[in-house]
């Protein structure tokens, strides 16, 4: 690890402008300008859609199992949809909808990438906010909008979207005829992700702005810590991929309300109605969908993998085998995570020679997944490793990323896709290793950063009970999945009436009732942040001895980081293991020299 | 805490491994093998699966064992125990994943073109039977071209479920269709070449057969087919796994393979009833 000390002395001049922040509620807690309270908010609406997106799985859980358990309340919510609290088959697809489109776009998008990217970038690359305050205060109320929007189609008189989070046309395109579920809400489920994608654009523009012109004296892209890295190559994807997704929805809403006919073809009888329209391509809706919907798994993965080697590195107090080696592994997945959006429709009757076009580079993303893996693991070996509820997550990050991971061989190999794709084989998998995987990512930055966002400690104890009913409840939840898939279980099925597939509900059973108590135990979670918000014990500035520049301001961070000074940084961003005044390692922002590891 | 990381994730993995071993829900009579296979192809996706399950597997618990090994060795050390690097750093480590990865991938990726091509590249046999099946909300139907060989053009503004024409056929103008048999069931003969031409009448379906190992999409507006030789008699689930609607969950139909006498005679009896 090379310490290069830069030129740069800092000077009074440095010491200028200092921003008083703003009084007012409004301007202080709705729309604030302040990147910190951005990110906060951002994580809030993360919460929100997850709890939601919890519950409706767990009605969708009870339902496979027990389809004619009235479920308390659930009449209530919806009575066309829930008679009496049995749900109807269209409404099992419109939670199944509704829960992948809330976890992967206002969850897994919002949370690892928006929430700890916007609090976090700015102060760890030595800014004061982010390039354009406004267009960040405008993302996230954007973001909000479609967040409303989606969820409004809860409530519309032909019940919510049933297309699936993937949304294929001509199901999501030729309107109300083609059942329930198909009418307005559909179109709301178009818009929502079309107002979203606008929010994710500005977010991501704002992202890579704010890396490239804001870093502070000395901060050379080298220094930049891990998790910004990860933040900045999850702009760049973001800002190619939800570039596509924009217009794609665009002409979905209009297949809908204005008679186009970009996805549908002519000669549809829809409930015995001709439908009038001619000359479209469902499969260019797939195209469209998937070349932003692969990347769209990297843009949930790769801040997790940045927030888990930054808190790795710290719980082990020592710098990662090679921390460049790690950027270009996330930079190679994600230039590969353009080329392999066709390994979702091997068997959409696409040409089937692409399909080993698409099968290749999927199955070398198994290379720098591998060399990360094994970076991690080899970084473990001979470290000095502290045990808190952080590190535990992260630990519990790499297992789940192995397991999430190895069902990917299976997938990206066509031959093999003929017999496990739309089985729960796929489901299992991408639910570790985006879903559970991006998800510990987030829990372990919680417990990490709670302490320098709200200026009290979070309780261990309860965080460590937490990751043990977390980790072997996902366990218990999806790996099964597995099982299920390589016995032909088809997904996306409100009920199990196959031959084949009644012998398997047993199983089912037994992960419902996983699922039950998993979620339950997030309430231990919800307990400890509320509760530590207000009770916890004060943090320190550095309670964890973390090098990095989030750590040099007080908890929590006064309203403009730095109190308008520029930090002057001199170091990697990693300088743990060598013996300095302060311990076992250097701030960045030290001007100490001190014999470095090599 | 760090050595009961360590044990968890043990056990996970060992526990995880056993249904693939046994290919049981632990003991319970409840089977994940892979339902017999009754294709000529499928027997190549079958070995390319079980190659990459070798394969995965053991990537799987290899990861797994050296994760718990280190977080058991390392966790909560003396503030003062001296820090190892890995032998052979970072370049060894790239280097090996490289290599093994790197070969694992491309043979996997080299053989596994073998069973895909068999399905996909090769043209159905100029005398395979032809059948056309049509999926719509939520039903498969068939069709056979009866004496003729010549299936009768479909014309989307004449089906009429009431009447029993699924497909939108004109017997009154179109001397190919009136000797077109249309059923409910895929009936097909044991050891002969199948080419199913397969068409959407309203949105997305798929027809997936377990024991066929054939999973195919019909998408609207494109002419798709596949084929196959089904060498087992037997009646089999055929089932839809593209989401289309309320009913994806109920839209089935059997395959029904035959004997060469039962399929003639099965075929003469439809062709009476049509």
């Amino acid at each position: 690890m090379s310490d290069r000390v830069v030129q740069a002395v800092p000077t009074t001049a440095d010491v200028v402008h200092h921003h008083q922040p703003p009084q007012g509620f409004i301007r202080k807690y709705v729309f604030s300008l302040d990147h910190k309270m951005i990110g906060k908010q951002y994580y809030a609406l993360a919460l929100v859609a997850v709890f939601i997106g919890m519950v409706l799985s767990w009605l969708m859980r009870i339902h496979l199992v027990w389809p004619n358990w009235p479920i308390p309340g659930l009449g209530l919510l919806s009575k066309v949809g829930a008679p009496g609290g049995v749900m109807t088959p269209e409404y099992y697809l419109s939670l199944l909808t509704m829960h992948g489109t809330l976890m992967v776009f206002f969850v897994l998008t919002n949370a690892p990438f928006a929430a700890f990217g916007n609090y976090f970038l700015p102060i760890q690359i030595g800014a004061e906010d982010m390039a354009f305050p406004r267009f960040n205060m405008m993302s996230f109320w954007t973001t909000f909008l479609a967040f409303c929007i989606l969820i409004a189609a809860f409530f519309v008189g032909d019940g919510p979207p049933i297309a699936g989070w993937t949304s294929y046309a001509p199901l999501s395109a030729v309107g109300a005829d083609a059942g329930p579920g198909q009418g307005f809400g559909q179109t709301l489920w178009g818009l929502s992700i079309f107002v979203f994608c606008i929010a994710s654009l500005l977010g991501a523009l704002n992202f890579i702005a704010t890396t490239l012109d804001l870093r502070t004296r000395g901060m050379t892209l080298s220094r930049m810590p891990i998790c910004t890295w990860a933040w900045f190559i999850t702009s760049c994807i973001a800002l190619l991929a939800f570039a596509v997704l924009l217009p794609a929805c665009l002409l979905l809403i209009l297949d809908r309300v204005a008679g186009t006919s970009f996805f549908i073809p002519a000669g549809l009888v829809i409930s015995d109605r001709l439908q009038p329209h001619s000359g479209g391509s469902p499969l260019l809706w797939q195209h469209l969908f998937w070349f932003f919907g692969h990347p769209e798994v990297y843009i949930a993965i790769l801040p997790a993998i940045g927030i888990v080697s930054h808190i790795l590195i710290n719980s082990m107090r020592r710098p990662l085998l090679s921390h460049k080696v790690v950027i270009y592994c996330m930079m190679g997945i994600g230039f590969l995570s353009y080329m392999v959006w066709g390994h979702h429709m091997f068997v959409s009757g696409m040409n089937p020679f692409s399909s080993l076009m698409f099968s290749f580079p999927t199955l070398v993303i198994t290379i720098p997944a591998t060399i990360m893996t094994l970076i991690w693991l080899g970084s473990l070996y001979g470290s000095r490793l502290r045990i808190t509820a952080a590190s535990l997550f992260a630990l519990g990050f790499i297992s789940m990323f192995v397991s999430g991971g190895v069902s990917g061989f299976f997938l990206a190999q066509p031959s093999i896709d003929i017999y496990l794709h739309a089985t729960y084989f796929v489901v299992g998998h991408f639910h570790m290793v985006m879903g559970v995987a991006a998800i510990f990512g987030v829990f372990a930055g919680t417990y990490f950063w709670f302490p320098k966002m709200t200026g009290h400690m979070m309780n261990e104890s309860l965080g460590k009970l937490h990751f043990w009913l977390t980790f072997i409840g996902t366990y218990c939840i999806f790996m099964p999945f597995h099982y299920l898939g390589l016995a032909g279980n088809v997904r996306r099925y409100s009920a199990f009436v196959d031959d084949f597939l009644v012998p398997l509900i047993p199983v089912h059973r037994f992960i419902t009732i996983a699922a039950l108590c998993t979620g339950a135990a997030q309430l231990i979670f919800l307990y400890n942040l509320i509760h530590s918000r207000f009770r916890g014990a004060p943090a320190p500035d550095n309670p964890w001895e973390c090098t990095s520049l989030e750590w040099i301001m007080p908890s929590p961070p006064p309203f403009d980081n730095f109190g308008g000074k520029h930090v002057v940084v001199y170091h990697d961003p990693y300088q743990y293991g060598v013996k300095s005044s302060t311990g076992d390692y250097l701030m960045q922002n030290s001007p100490e020299q001190v014999e470095v590891r090599t | 805490m760090g050595k009961l990381f360590a044990v968890i994730v043990f056990v996970i993995a060992l526990l995880s491994a056993i249904p693939i071993i046994t290919h049981s829900w632990f003991g319970s009579g409840i089977s994940f093998a892979l339902p017999e296979d009754i294709s000529t192809h499928g027997h190549a996706i079958d070995d390319q699966l079980s190659d990459t399950m070798v394969e995965a597997g053991l990537s799987f618990l290899a990861a797994q064992f050296v994760l718990a090994f280190f977080v058991w060795k390392f966790s909560n050390r003396q503030a003062n125990a001296e820090i190892k690097t890995f032998p052979g750093g970072a370049k060894g480590l790239v280097i090996a994943a490289l290599v093994l990865v790197g070969t694992e991938m491309l043979a996997l990726g080299i053989l596994g073109q073998k069973a895909w091509a068999a399905v996909y590249f090769t043209p159905a046999k100029p005398d395979a039977i032809q059948v056309q099946a049509q999926a719509g909300q939520f039903a498969f139907y068939f069709r056979y071209p009866g004496a003729d060989g010549k299936f009768g053009a479909l014309h989307p503004d004449k089906i009429d479920e009431g009447n029993s024409n699924f497909f939108g056929l004109d017997p009154a103008n179109d001397v190919d269709s009136r000797d077109d048999i249309v059923t409910g069931e895929l009936a097909i003969p044991i050891n002969r070449e199948v080419h199913l031409m397969m068409h959407a009448k309203d949105v997305g379906h798929s027809f997936y057969v377990r024991e066929l190992r054939i999973q195919q999409d019909f998408v609207p507006g494109l002419d798709l087919s596949v084929h196959f030789t089904a060498t087992k008699v037997g009646k089999y689930e055929i089932v839809c796994t593209q989401l289309c609607g309320l009913g994806h969950y109920n839209m089935k139909a059997y395959l029904n393979v035959l004997s060469q006498e039962d399929f003639d005679a099965w075929m003469k009896q439809k062709a009476s009833e049509q």
